[in-house]
């Protein structure tokens, strides 16, 4: 396929990954973090890490939105689905996502409620259409790159006048989880990595382009690249990367210039502005609250918004004790390092939410397998 | 659930919508995101809707650049 196949040849990967040995510094290390979840599975799927010298580190961020998502909002779509006559959609990969107490929306469908699959947003939009006289909630998750159509189904949902349809709002921000790993002290007190760059999300960066990370380049005086999804994208980032530090540079670059640009995409940005605000605070599973890092609807919606709507538990919910997920979002750990790992822990039966979304570092692991060169490794 | 793909427009559509070819398959997404979507461009699909267009020069710049630390070795 036209801009698939030619990011992913074998023999132009391997070159560039001569090309970072060679030019690593075998005298210091490189800790990189890659923000997204795209990233981690692009890495795990194609043994990106098996190719890089052992001084050159990948570090697994926070970018996964269905792994970040705390217990506390799983059980408010949990108390949702169990309205009577309620209608609750939501993208499939929410459906297994452990809330409190080992439920989840899966298991509260096969109880009886009404809780559907959607591909899209618009979908559920179609679905409150075709039931009027039930109400019908959207779930709406993920990072900057769903929240557009979140919007615009909420513009089209008002022009309408949809009156049985609402979105229970989930989304969150990238720039503001970068610099919470990078800056707040209650990430610093539970613990995180030295990093030295950053791998930059694909999509996200299409829609907010390459400007919001300058502040980061600048402040932490970090390097940024940000990298397309396919493996000769993200090796070649790393590439760029190892050049930065070596010559003690820390800029923005952008390796996926065939879709990012410095702009971004000014219409979804538009839209986007026009239906939610930021949130003064939000929890993050792994990161705790981090100021001004979500969104909610504004009061020109509130008839659409769900929180408003419904009476839902808002309550913070630690985690299952033995899952590491905080820790391996926070670059902490790796999933190997967590001893329910493909034990009590596997994508059929997920205790924690990084084990759920193919973009969730421990889902990764287990499905390509390279926990298990990793624990030869350690062997 | 991030993962997103370039696909080629086929169609233009009513209402913000379009056919695109995605794998040798034809789909039906809103270009309602983006600015001025034409016949033949790619774009990436994401949740059912195209968030940018892939920039055909920009794109064979990456693959050059490839080839250079290729050439490197
Ligand atoms: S393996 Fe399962 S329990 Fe352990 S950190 Fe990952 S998701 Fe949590």
């Amino acid at each position: 396929m036209k801009y698939i196949d030619e990011y992913r040849d074998g023999a132009t990967a391997r070159a560039i990954a001569a090309a970072i040995r060679a030019e690593a510094d075998p005298g210091r290390s490189y800790a990189l973090m890659e923000f997204c979840g795209g990233h981690t599975h692009a890495i795990s799927r194609y043994g990106i890490e098996d190719l890089l010298p052992a001084h050159v580190r990948m570090i697994h961020g926070p970018g996964c939105p269905v792994c970040v998502l705390p217990i506390g909002r799983i059980d408010g779509a949990i108390a949702l689905a169990r309205q009577p006559g309620l209608i609750l959609c939501t993208y499939g990969d929410l459906l297994r996502v452990p809330g409190s107490g080992r439920t989840s929306l899966l298991k509260v469908k096969a109880e009886g409620a009404d809780v559907r699959m959607v591909y899209s947003a618009a979908d559920s939009l179609k679905i409150a259409r075709d039931n009027p006289d039930r109400p019908v909630v959207f779930f709406a998750i993920g990072f900057e790159t769903t929240t557009p159509p979140t919007a615009l189904v909420l513009q089209q949902a008002k022009a309408l006048k949809l009156s049985n349809f609402s979105v229970f709002c989930n989304h969150v921000l990238t720039p503001a989880a970068i610099a919470s790993i990078l800056e707040s002290p209650e990430v610093r007190a539970l613990g995180t990595v030295p990093l030295d760059g950053f791998i930059g999300p694909a999509h996200v960066s299409t829609v907010i382009g390459s400007r919001p990370y300058d502040y980061f380049a600048e402040e932490y005086q970090k390097p940024v690249v940000i990298a397309g999804f396919e493996p000769l994208d993200v090796l070649q980032a790393i590439l760029m990367l190892v050049r930065q530090l070596n010559e003690g540079r820390y800029e923005v670059e952008n390796e996926f210039s065939r879709a990012v640009t410095r702009e971004g995409n000014r219409k979804a940005q538009a839209v986007v502005a026009e239906v939610f605000e930021l949130r003064r605070r939000f929890e993050w599973r792994g990161l705790g609250q981090v100021p001004y890092s979500a969104l909610r609807i504004k009061a020109p919606y509130a008839e659409w918004d769900a929180e408003k709507r419904f009476d839902l538990p808002d309550r913070s919910v630690p985690d299952v004790k033995a899952c590491d997920c905080g820790a391996i979002l926070r670059g902490l750990k790796k999933p190997a390092d967590c001893r329910l790992f493909g034990k009590a822990c596997t994508p059929e039966s997920p205790m924690g939410s990084c084990m759920v979304s193919a973009e969730g570092a421990c889902a990764a692991y287990w499905t390509y397998g390279r926990f298990r060169h990793a624990q030869q490794g350690t062997a | 659930m991030c993962l997103a793909l370039p696909a080629q427009v086929t169609e233009l559509l009513p209402d913000d919508m379009a056919t695109v070819m995605l794998g040798g398959v034809a789909k039906e997404v809103s270009v309602a995101l983006v600015e001025d979507v034409a016949l033949g461009d790619y774009v990436i699909v994401h949740v059912g809707f195209a968030l940018s267009k892939l920039d055909p020069e920009e794109a064979e710049k990456t693959l050059a650049l490839f080839a250079e630390a290729a050439a490197a070795q």
